[in-house]
């Protein structure tokens, strides 16, 4: 079973990134399981979502204490969460950080892959040019450091589970996927 | 699906014809999904917007009574808010079918689960159902139905989510196709209701001389609701090709030494933590109250003789005694001849998650208190100040 | 005569209209109405809780079956044609 766990902030899509995460694993045939973590529900608060995804039914009902990866749709989270807390040895995080900064003071038991979904939502216009919708091109970026999912399962979950602007999200998801670099700590 | 989608597309395929309800986290996501049914016209219903979780229940009865298929859902304080209507609802014998989304209460606030508003309605007359996963409140809210309209019950039905472990969390759920749940469920057809042309009155006075035998017919609905729902599953299997396990579902408990009995989604991890400690070799089953009420009286009684030691995790707890379904466990047992060990595990209160650590330490020490036999007594797991519980 | 629980609907059911309970047996005083002083307001049949006043051509009718001696129409008459005389009293 692989377990991962999603940090952002309200409104920025972060339960609809574990559903994505979800059904493109769901399409491929495995069995699933995505749920949050809510505090108070608002614009800006922190959220936590989770998936499972696992090849035999899914009864596990507690939550996710020691993910295998870890998706971070919000670097300012970076300073105020510990978003690593109990990633496996080896785990590996997906950051969202713009390109052309280097990330510094990364915990050497973990690989790191980043990318700058925020440039690549704003360039597709998703979500406004000041509060771009990240969800879809991290979830590109997922394929990228995860080896289990595949690149046209996730873009047809995309497709299925985008508001609006179908293929524009897919398209910020492929664009992500072919972004996405592991960083060394 | 989420189960609150599952409870959504649940009343929409049992076709229910009037929905009156008030958002309450974590709620309200069933209600807009049924909205969203009947404002597309997928669904053919009346959808009522009231002012509080007592209307909904109002409104409810009231259509109900002028023959109508009613279904509402709440949680926690809507519940409890609704109690004095809930009580009219049985007495007044109408099948109405309601999903709870089981919260904490408040003070302290919270929105996660625990079984409190749950427990605290179990004399309200109406049938309980538990549910560990989305499929099966799916599953259930179309079984209920069934159940409950049948003539021998014509009682109402609480089925039970937990607030988000089921009510937010997607997992894989079958959508029936509506051709078949409308050969499994026929439409509502009441004996009594109200009726322009044909007028009558409904829940009048009855004096001290006459009361009794209306509570004692009550009791006759609620006792027969006990085969109904056995009949009703079996006749669900043959249609749809899954059952959810009756009153009272047996994981691995056949030469288990001791087991644990819990209702809602801790079953489900539990029937996980079994699997890990049937492999080490371990002895341990998992019994899941899946009817509370009707109470499976004799399915208690039939387990309790067969095993040594029997664990109660209550996620809810009745100020003043004990666990409620550990209480009622325990007068089950109590004229049986031979009588397992018995403890009580208060656990998860307030959405405080239950991990399979703490699930197999719950194991562990009702294996141990078997073995010395110990008098049964209420354990509250994990709370921070008290010395450390598990040994 | 208390009926058999198997005798007995589910739910207590009346056939019987409460138009067939004859409350006026409660009365222990009665109006009287002055019908020439009677300026038609019609207040006493807008404020009878028991609807036992029948307004013919505008002018306040007692039904008797029902009228339970409240003394409501009495007190808000503004003309003051309503008076309350003990039961059984002529």
């Amino acid at each position: 079973m692989i377990e991962v766990r999603f940090h952002g902030r309200g409104g920025q899509g972060v339960v609809v990134a574990s559903e994505i995460l979800a059904e493109a694993a769901f399409r491929m045939g495995f069995e699933v399981s995505a749920f949050p973590f809510f505090g108070v529900e608002r614009r800006g608060a922190p959220v936590t979502a989770y998936a499972r995804i696992d090849d035999k039914p899914i009864r596990m009902k507690s939550s996710i204490y020691e993910p295998d990866y870890v998706v971070v749709l919000d670097n300012s989270l970076l300073r105020g969460v510990d978003v690593l807390e109990g990633l496996k040895p080896q785990g590996r995080a997906l950051i969202n950080y713009p390109d052309g900064r280097k990330l510094e003071g990364l915990d050497q038991r973990f690989r790191y892959f980043v990318l700058d979904a925020t440039s690549i939502a704003a360039a597709h216009g998703i979500g406004s040019q000041t509060a771009p919708i990240v969800n879809t091109a991290m979830m590109g970026g997922f394929v990228k450091m995860c080896d289990i999912i595949s690149l046209d399962a996730m873009l047809e979950s995309i497709r299925q589970n985008a508001p609006v602007k179908e293929e524009e999200n897919v398209s910020a998801a492929k664009e992500a996927y072919e972004r996405t670099k592991e960083v060394q700590p | 699906m989420t189960g609150n989608y599952a409870s959504a597309y649940g009343a929409k395929l049992s076709r229910a014809e009037v929905i009156a309800a008030y958002p309450i986290t974590p709620q309200t996501s069933i209600v807009e999904k049924l909205a969203e049914f009947v404002s597309t016209g997928e669904l053919n219903a009346k959808f009522v917007p009231v002012e509080s979780e007592h209307s909904a229940m109002a409104a409810c009865i009231a259509a109900e009574t002028a023959g109508a298929r009613t279904y509402t859902a709440t949680s926690s304080h809507g519940l409890t808010l609704m109690h004095e209507v809930l009580m009219w609802a049985s007495g007044a014998r109408l099948p109405i079918v309601m999903t709870n989304v089981s919260r904490a209460m408040a003070p302290p606030w919270s929105v996660w689960v625990d079984h409190m508003d749950s427990i605290a309605q179990r004399d309200t007359g109406w049938l309980q159902f538990f549910c560990q996963s989305n499929q099966e409140v799916l599953d259930t809210i179309i079984m209920a139905y069934k159940i409950c309209e049948s003539k021998g019950v014509m009682l109402p039905a609480m089925i039970i989510e937990d607030a988000f472990i089921l009510s937010h969390t997607s997992e894989p759920v079958d959508i029936p196709d509506q051709e078949m749940v409308d050969s499994f469920l026929p439409a509502y057809a009441p004996e009594f209701k109200i009726e322009v042309g044909k007028p009558m009155g409904f829940g009048s006075l009855v004096k001290p001389d006459q009361y009794m035998e209306f509570r004692y017919k009550a009791m006759l609905g609620m006792k027969a609701a006990h085969d109904r729902i056995l009949r009703v599953e079996q006749e669900f299997k043959q249609v749809f090709g899954r059952e959810h396990g009756g009153l009272l579902e047996l994981y691995r408990c056949e030469n288990a030494e001791v087991v644990l009995l819990t209702a809602g989604s801790v079953a489900a991890t539990a029937k996980d933590v079994v699997d890990s400690m049937r492999s080490k070799g371990v002895p341990v089953g998992l019994a899941r109250v899946r009817a509370f009420r009707p109470f499976p009286h004799d399915e208690i009684r039939a387990l309790g003789s067969r095993v040594a030691g029997l664990g109660v995790l209550d996620r809810s707890y009745t100020f003043g005694a004990a666990g409620a379904m550990f209480s009622e466990v325990k007068a089950s047992l109590y004229n049986c001849p031979k009588r397992p060990v018995t403890k009580n595990y208060i656990a998860g209160l307030g959405g405080r998650d239950i991990t399979p650590k703490t699930i197999e330490r719950v194991f562990e020490d009702i294996q141990l208190v078997t073995k010395r036999g110990e008098e049964s007594e209420v354990e509250w797991v994990d709370v921070a100040g008290l010395p450390r519980w598990w040994r | 005569m208390t009926k058999s629980y198997e005798e007995i609907p589910l739910t207590p059911i009346a056939d019987m209209p409460s138009t067939m309970n004859i409350t006026g047996l409660w009365r222990v005083i009665r109006p009287v109405v002055d019908k020439k002083k009677c300026k038609k307001c019609t207040i006493c049949w807008k404020f009878c809780p028991d609807a036992a006043i029948v307004l013919v051509e505008g002018v306040p009718e007692i039904d008797f079956r029902f009228c339970k001696g409240c003394g409501i129409c009495s007190h808000e008459c503004p003309s003051k044609c309503i008076v309350m005389v003990k039961e059984g009293s002529d």
